[in-house]
């Protein structure tokens, strides 16, 4: 089987400093991966690597068999254009820890968008899925609502549906629940629980143990650029290996 | 207001008396029928002569040519603000260079040269032509024909506007959070997708205020025309007083027209602006006509 997303060897670097250092991720389809670590440890900038929204500085990523940005021929590496990265984004559903919903836009307005103007579908199915994927989240009665009408719980809701809609095979979480008031956090964590019960591949960088320990399939800590140590969620929190994890663990449990 | 017997007890305090503000009341007032009186009285201002210009055809003509100057040099403006400012946004260097290039000179050198070198251009390059470059010519013009006055008023104007409103321009797209470009980009829209649905309508939140103050500017700076020989409503007023010494009600006629314009101008641009504030403020969706004339409940009861 092919993995959804296997990254090699991944290095990247922003100016001087080196913020991913060597990292080796498997995710197989359905698995859902959350990445957990110390804040620079690298792992937001990973995900955002996974869509090309940062480009690697070596080794080799892909999505379901795809190289990420790049492709290869004759054993040569030939950049990506803009359209063929936007091409490949669009099955790699995104949600941002500020939501970064279209504030001129109405919620219902904000899913439609990519299905109408990328995929070119016609207004009206793309409204109706749009309904759809409102009331999965809960927000059918929002739809004619701004984002600035909305909780941040609600607005992170909406941002969920709107990357749904793409029909994506893949969804990156980054820190999803880390600008909500914490009772706001369950809403949104609900409907994530429901998606990954749904059988979506989902990597998920946060700082919700809970979360980790109860939906996920595997548990990622990463530090300094690298991955520390990995495995099934209960036995990485229960009982880390490395001194880093157990550090780390201590300060956040 | 009457209080309900549910509601707590109201602040039955003496509010602060402000003096200040009733002197202020006073002395403006005085000011006000001084101003009043004089305009009444001073024959000097020649409200009569005021009535007789005021839709006479040279004034009306002159007006027409400041409307369409001002129409036609500011979507001119627009359009290559438009350009410029995303040109100058590329991460292309050398289109990045050329707006900035641009945007420098005609910032940097006055109007009114700028209006005498396109009207003397034929000085420069007497015949232009349309072919292969350092090639064959096709069709080749005369360039006093070609560029007439108005088409120099246009250039002159326009090309200078445009790298006004490209600075403009350029200060709406970076007012837009970058998280919005990366949410548009991670579902897959190309850069002018982004662009055009994302960031523009957003930055129009931005651009237009300061639209609006050039549109009004440009009213008033199409006036400089008259270097080229061309005439426009303050021009006009000038060769009527010129002819018989009114000056002051004439100025007066075209500070009316001015002012008018001005003032619909000002409407126009605040419909615009409730139009592109769509979600941005708190309440109910969607522009109100009469929404200042709507006060809030809790205002009525204060």
């Amino acid at each position: 089987m092919t993995p959804m997303v296997e990254a090699l060897g991944i290095h990247k670097r922003f100016g001087a400093t080196e913020v991913l250092r060597g990292v080796d991720l498997v995710v197989q389809p359905g698995e859902v991966s959350c990445v957990i670590g110390p804040s620079g440890s690298g792992k937001s900038t990973l995900l955002r690597c996974i869509n090309h929204l940062e480009r690697i500085d070596s080794g080799r990523l892909r999505v379901d068999g795809h190289l990420v940005g790049y492709r290869e021929r004759n054993g040569r590496l030939y950049e990506m254009r803009e359209s063929e990265v936007a091409h490949q984004r669009r099955d790699i559903g995104m949600v941002f820890q500020r939501f970064n919903l279209f504030p001129h836009k109405t919620a219902i307005e904000n899913v439609m968008e990519a299905p109408v103007v990328v995929r070119r579908q016609d207004k009206a199915a793309a409204r109706a899925r749009a309904v759809e994927l409102l009331d999965r989240v809960g927000l059918a009665d929002r739809r004619d609502n701004y984002p600035s009408q909305l909780s941040g719980g609600q607005q992170q809701r909406v941002a969920i549906a709107r990357a749904l809609a793409m029909s994506p095979r893949l969804m990156l979480f980054d820190e999803p629940t880390s600008a909500l008031d914490p009772e706001l956090v369950g809403e949104v964590l609900d409907v994530m629980r429901g998606l990954a019960r749904e059988g979506m591949t989902m990597v998920v960088v946060t700082h919700e143990m809970g979360f980790a320990r109860e939906v996920g399939d595997s548990l990622v800590f990463m530090d300094e650029g690298v991955i520390v140590e990995q495995g099934a969620p209960r036995e990485v929190l229960a009982n880390p290996q490395h001194e880093r994890t157990r550090s780390f663990l201590s300060k956040v449990l | 207001m009457t209080v309900r017997p549910d509601r707590p007890e109201p602040m039955n305090a003496v509010p602060v008396r402000h003096p200040g503000r009733w002197v202020a009341v006073a002395v403006m007032a005085v000011l006000a029928a001084m101003l009043v009186h004089t305009i009444v009285t001073n024959d000097g201002f020649g409200w009569p002569v005021v009535g007789d210009y005021l839709f006479s055809p040279p004034v009306l003509n002159g007006l027409k040519n400041t409307l369409i100057l001002t129409v036609l040099s500011m979507a001119i403006g627009i359009v290559g603000g438009v350009l410029l400012a995303v040109m100058r946004l590329s991460p292309n260097w050398i289109l990045s260079s050329v707006a900035a290039l641009y945007i420098w000179v005609f910032r940097g050198t006055p109007l009114i040269a700028q209006l005498l070198f396109w009207n003397f251009l034929s000085a420069l390059y007497p015949r232009l032509s349309l072919g292969v470059p350092f090639g064959p010519e096709f069709v080749t013009f005369d360039t006093n024909q070609l560029i007439n006055q108005f088409a120099a008023c246009l250039l002159g104007l326009g090309l200078n506007e445009a790298a006004y409103m490209a600075e403009i321009v350029r200060g709406g797209i970076a007012s837009v959070e970058h998280g919005q470009t990366e949410a548009a980009g991670a579902l897959g829209m190309s850069r002018a997708q982004t662009l055009r649905r994302i960031v523009l309508p957003q930055a129009m939140r931005v651009i237009i205020p300061p639209t609006g103050n050039e549109t009004i500017s440009m009213l008033k700076t199409s006036s400089l025309v008259v270097v080229i020989g061309y005439f426009e409503l303050l021009t006009s007023v000038q060769r009527i007083y010129s002819v018989n010494f009114q000056t002051i009600p004439l100025l007066i006629v075209a500070a009316i027209w001015y002012l008018a314009l001005t003032s619909i101008l000002s409407v126009g641009q605040g419909f615009i602006e409730r139009r592109y504030g769509r979600g941005l403020q708190t309440g109910p969706p969607g522009p109100s006509l009469l929404g200042f004339l709507r006060r809030r409940p809790e205002e009525v009861a204060a």
